[in-house]
């Protein structure tokens, strides 16, 4: 009788690790997320001084706004057209018929892709970290661990949805489509939306913050935000609402948690899809 | 006891049955040829047994009923597909992937690809869909081959040979003694000298399941005459390799091993235009020729 043999999630870990880190999507990624961080050192965004933010505070003020305009798009459509894409070259027709779980495919990409999209961000800001300590400023530690945190829970929040769009959609053309009107959605609803709606259809502004809450993004930028200005002076009358209900620890720790279990539900149902679908 | 046993097994696209309540079992030592027309459904029922496809109806596996994906026949099935996946990993990743994770033999695979003409070491580097289709085919089988499986399903897997490296491709399935074979092909007189079974599909069903062994088991030897339209010399001389003897240089005579019908239509049915006359007939006493 043949020893039955499994490839494992060690195996399959490595397998995508290897296979993304010589994708040229991660080679540019990594190139824009460093080289991004490296462009604002040396502008000496460092040594400017906005709304009272100078040093590392202001650097990382300022990179994490970009972050927070360029991870998502990337993750989202680079992820959404990567397993799709897999089923229309066939690709998933030859690795699928080795002894390999379902769980284990589908987790196993779908974290290994979750340590490279963190990896670059955590380089940059690592980067920040030691740019600081050698012109001796203030190395606000609390704050680079908290944004890395944020970064990690937007990172699996658009992780999970563009492993579902992947699982759902018959083709890389429809993945890529519905990923970039999601997106497109999202950033509307930060603020253009948002106003539109309060004023046309006179909701209560209890209903406006909810949406606001409720997406990703906005959760991201105002938890960003609240870390350099407790009172969010910045958003208006909107923080009483926030503040009030949710006092800054309670935010951060929502904006921490709830793209983060976003993320999760959503890939959970992409793999439930993907497990009970035709896999080719 | 079947080692594959497939119950009613319908598969559809939409309202389209590809497979239609297909039944058949696939014993310990089939060696079966796969044959049909385009969307006979022979695809489809390979990627059912592989989990690649949901389906209703019943798949079997040693007795024991299977899930979607049961790991365990999995990890004793090796797959050759009809197209070679475009993967980017290098040649070396997959051959270590499959090594780690189905178990394929590396000493095997090198022993192989030796003999399918295709130097490991120098494509190790190279990324798989930088290879050419038959660079592909060859990389494939050679996993398929040192892998420790028990059954072997191959999708046309000699499309993309060339005729030499198809020719020891047919030799290193026969030498796979210890496998059963589900093999997809277009062209029977390519797979004939390996099978034992042949299967035809039609829109789904199972039309023919002609096992050939048990059939042939009557005679050891038939008898065979053919006469040409006209002499042709290569042809006069495979025949002679068969041990076919001529009345003339139209005219020939010899008798076919049982188990050797297939591969000798095969052999036959290259020169199909020349052939004027055919006669093959069982001896009734089965081995009074004298020959083994």
């Amino acid at each position: 009788m043949t020893r039955p043999i499994r490839t494992t999630m060690g195996h399959m870990l490595r397998l995508e690790l290897q296979e993304s880190l010589r994708s040229r999507w991660f080679h540019f990624y990594a190139a824009v997320t460093i080289g991004l961080m490296l462009l604002l050192i040396f502008t000496g965004i460092a040594e400017s001084r906005v709304l009272g933010f100078t040093g590392l505070s202001r650097l990382l003020v300022t990179y994490i706004q970009i972050t927070m305009a360029i991870l998502p798009l990337f993750i989202i459509v680079v992820t959404a057209r990567s397993m799709v894409g897999d089923r229309e070259a066939g690709n998933l027709e030859y690795m699928l018929a080795f002894p390999i779980s379902l769980a284990t495919w589908f987790w196993g990409r779908f974290i290994a892709r979750l340590v490279l999209i963190l990896a670059p961000v955590f380089a940059a800001l690592a980067i920040a970290a030691i740019f600081g300590a050698m012109k001796g400023y203030d190395i606000p530690w609390r704050h680079v661990g908290l944004y890395s945190g944020l970064t990690a829970a937007l990172a699996t929040c658009f992780l999970g949805l563009g492993f579902l769009l992947s699982a759902v959609s018959k083709s890389t053309e429809i993945a890529l489509g519905a990923s970039l009107l999601i997106w497109l959605l999202l950033v509307a609803f930060l603020d253009l939306l948002l106003l539109s709606i309060l004023i046309k259809a006179q909701f209560v502004p209890e209903v406006v913050i909810a949406i606001a809450l409720a997406n990703p993004l906005q959760s991201f930028r105002t938890a960003s935000m609240i870390l350099f200005d407790p009172q969010l002076i910045l958003l208006g009358p909107a923080s009483y609402v926030i503040l009030d209900n949710f006092g800054v620890t309670g935010y951060v720790l929502w904006a921490l948690g709830y793209p983060t279990a976003l993320g999760a539900a959503f890939a959970g149902l992409g793999y439930w899809r993907f497990s009970r679908s035709d896999l080719v | 006891m079947g080692m594959i046993r497939i119950n009613k097994l319908t598969k559809r696209f939409e309202k389209r049955a590809v497979l239609d309540e297909l039944t058949v079992s696939i014993d310990a030592g089939d060696r079966i040829a796969l044959i049909g027309s385009n969307g006979a459904g022979k695809t489809t029922l390979f990627r059912c047994l592989l989990g690649h496809y949901r389906f209703s109806g019943e798949v079997g596996f040693e007795g024991a009923g299977m899930g979607r994906r049961d790991l365990d026949m999995l990890s004793r099935v090796a797959f050759v597909p009809q197209t070679p996946p475009p993967l980017r990993m290098p040649v070396g990743e997959l051959l270590s992937f499959a090594a780690k994770g189905s178990g394929a033999d590396p000493v095997k695979m090198n022993e192989i690809a030796d003999a399918m003409g295709i130097d490991l070491a120098e494509i190790n580097t190279r990324p798989f869909y930088r290879l050419s289709g038959g660079q592909k085919q060859k990389v494939l089988v050679t996993v398929a081959l040192a892998r420790p499986a028990d059954l072997l399903i191959f999708d046309e897997p000699a499309a993309n040979l060339d005729p030499a490296a198809r020719a020891v491709f047919i030799d290193l399935l026969a030498g796979r003694r210890d496998a059963s074979m589900l093999i997809a092909s277009h062209r029977l007189e390519e797979v004939a000298p390996l099978v034992n079974r042949v299967i035809e599909m039609d829109r789904g069903q199972v039309v023919l399941d002609d096992s050939v062994m048990d059939r042939l088991k009557a005679g050891h030897f038939r008898a065979c005459r053919i006469g040409l339209a006209e002499p042709h010399p290569t042809f006069a001389a495979a025949l002679a390799e068969w041990g076919f003897t001529s009345q003339s240089e139209t005219m020939f005579e010899g008798q076919i091993p049982a188990g050797d019908t297939l591969r000798f239509l095969g052999t036959l049915s290259r020169y199909a235009s020349l052939v004027d006359r055919l006669s093959l007939e069982t001896d009734p006493d089965g081995s009074d020729t004298g020959k083994e």
